[in-house]
């Protein structure tokens, strides 16, 4: 039988803000074990939440850029259970009136991936198990930090579709500085709801959950694996149980998690410490035209604008740490750059940059080498002072070490000949030893030149313009 | 709704308590007497009344998003019955 697999994302974003959703603490990452911890986000009892407005500020920005409906009247929800991440015994959440409803992501295909909700709420703290004492070590540092919880509609079809909803999402959540969205420290993780059925039938199966996968990899790696577990235990005449399930992207495997999932009744009640928040139209105004340009209409500007082709408009677009490199670097190449100095930036940054970024495994937010330095590298290339294979070389030292290009190819003496008198001398040396190939061309075999330009090059050094040398040769050779 | 010691002993699990025979018996009268006041609110008619969720009519209290210290990691860790490396040590959870 054909099946096909359906798929609803719950993604969770930790917002940048300096301080935590309902305290002062600071929200950075790392730190000694709690160090950033104040009576607020540690649950003291006694201890009265105050709202960090920027948090509501930018879940209104992440609705705007996802086309959802902005909820006026907003409040606050305690969902209440025991595990020890949480010293509260309840984590404060928006359940009955999220601040964002209703919008959506479009993927290249054009197909929309529907968003039901974006809520507000607090990060839990971090649980390590300590062998030794056969207990687990909790560190409140990261609990209270604003959170959004973006959720789909299982509109999700495979797990490609999955990877670039997350991608489109994290690119919306860069541009509009809601999130960093850096997937390794945990700012972005993704909960995978996951069900199979019969290709063509219109109930749902039953579904299973996987939590907390924090990288692309590991979301296609792990949808892929939980619907060929689905189909074959129903292949099996078996049937799917209703879990949560914890992949091991190690392992490759997903394996259900032994929780009390028959106690889970979170018994939501309003959070009494925090009063509602209304968010007025003149908010929703100034708001939207605070918005920064969005990755859909950067990339069709790109297009249109700059003429850049579709495929790498979208690379480019993808990140916007990518996006600042690629803009930051055909500004300083000249100011305004030309048609032809944005596409020699994006060559160089969709070939070279991103060859080196993943041949050292570097994101393109901790790239060493500053977009001047880039720059510079392509006036070298641009002035005919350098060649290409030199300029490459060059961009090794640039992208480890920011050196500088000029100085480099000074130090080194990569410069090309200028002097039209070298250039001939050694153009005239080469015919004199090649006797066989001269008689070749002339006899009207058109490779022998490649042969000849390849020795002139090669007696130059590479340091002489390869059409300068060709035009000489042909030349010489009538 | 009547309160019966099935709904006394899932909160009980719910709560993470564990009630004696007598305290069960007595929470199951108290709860039943709590549940009875609601069941007078539902006598009400509240067609045209909003839900309430605060008592007061405060809203949007807010504050900036400015650092401040937090507390000393010592005095955070005053009340844990347990700790290491700075640490909470608590009962091992699961996974
Ligand atoms: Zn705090």
């Amino acid at each position: 039988m054909q099946y096909e697999t359906v798929i609803g994302l719950e993604v969770h974003t930790e917002l940048s803000t300096k301080s935590k959703i309902f305290c002062s603490c600071t929200t950075q990452f790392g730190g000694e074990a709690n160090t950033h911890v104040c009576p607020v986000c540690a649950g003291l009892p006694g201890a009265l939440p105050v709202l960090n407005a920027e948090v509501v500020e930018r879940a209104v920005r992440a609705g705007l850029a996802t086309h959802c409906t902005i909820t006026r009247d907003n409040k606050f929800d305690r969902k209440n259970y025991f595990y020890p991440d949480l010293p509260k015994a309840y984590q404060i959440s928006q359940l009955y009136f999220p601040i964002c409803t209703d919008g959506y992501v479009e993927l290249a295909s054009g197909k929309r991936v529907r968003l039901r909700e974006i809520h507000m709420e607090e990060d839990a703290g971090k649980l390590t198990h300590d062998p030794y004492a056969d207990a687990s070590l909790a560190d409140y540092n990261r609990c209270g930090v604003p959170l959004l919880e973006i959720v789909t509609q299982p509109d999700i079809s495979c797990a490609e579709e999955a990877v670039e909803t997350v991608e489109k999402l994290r690119a919306i959540l860069q541009y509009t500085n809601v999130s960093d969205g850096k997937m390794q420290e945990g700012s972005l993780r993704a909960d995978v709801n996951l069900s199979v059925r019969p290709k063509g039938s219109q109930t749902l199966g039953t579904r299973t959950e996987m939590k907390n996968i924090n990288s692309l990899r590991a979301i296609a790696r792990a949808i892929e694996a939980e619907a060929e577990r689905q189909i074959d235990l129903i292949e099996s005449g078996g049937a799917v149980t209703q879990e949560t399930r914890r992949w091991d992207d190690d392992a490759g495997e997903s394996y259900a998690m032994r929780s009390k999932e028959d106690a889970q009744d979170y018994k939501y009640y309003p959070d009494p410490d925090l009063p509602p928040i209304h968010i007025s139209e003149a908010d929703i105004e100034r708001i939207a035209e605070s918005m920064p340009e969005l990755p859909e209409a950067k990339k069709q500007r790109y297009m249109t604008e700059l003429g850049l082709p579709a495929y790498d408009t979208n690379l480019l677009t993808s990140d916007l740490a990518l996006v600042r490199l690629f803009e930051a670097t055909a500004k300083a190449v000249s100011d305004p750059p030309s048609p032809a100095d944005y596409k020699e930036a994006s060559n160089w940054i969709l070939g070279e940059v991103l060859r080196l970024a993943s041949e050292t495994a570097t994101l393109p937010e901790n790239f060493a080498f500053s977009p001047h330095s880039l720059a510079k590298l392509i006036r070298l290339v641009k002035s005919n002072t350098i060649n290409r294979n030199t300029a490459k070389k060059v961009f090794k030292e640039v992208f480890a070490a920011d050196t500088d290009p000029e100085a480099y190819v000074k130090e080194h003496n990569l410069a090309m000949t200028t002097d039209a008198d070298a250039i001939r001398a050694a153009v005239e040396a080469v015919l004199a030893a090649n006797e066989k190939s001269v008689k070749e061309y002339k006899s009207g075999k058109a490779q022998a030149l490649q042969y000849l330009i390849g020795q002139s090059m090669k007696a130059l050094k590479g340091k002489a313009p390869a059409p300068e040398v060709k035009a000489l040769l042909e030349a010489l050779l009538r | 709704m009547t309160v019966d010691s099935t709904i006394v002993t899932y909160l009980e699990n719910l709560a993470r308590i564990r009630l004696t025979d007598t305290e069960r018996e007595k929470c199951t009268d108290d709860l039943q007497r709590i549940i009875s006041y609601f069941d007078e609110l539902d006598a009400v008619d509240t067609e045209d009344v909003l839900p309430l969720s605060h008592a007061f009519e405060q809203v949007n209290i807010t504050r900036l998003d400015e650092v401040l210290p937090s507390f000393p990691t010592e005095a955070i860790l005053q009340n844990a019955p347990r700790q290491k490396d700075n640490c909470f040590l608590v009962q091992r959870t699961v996974e």
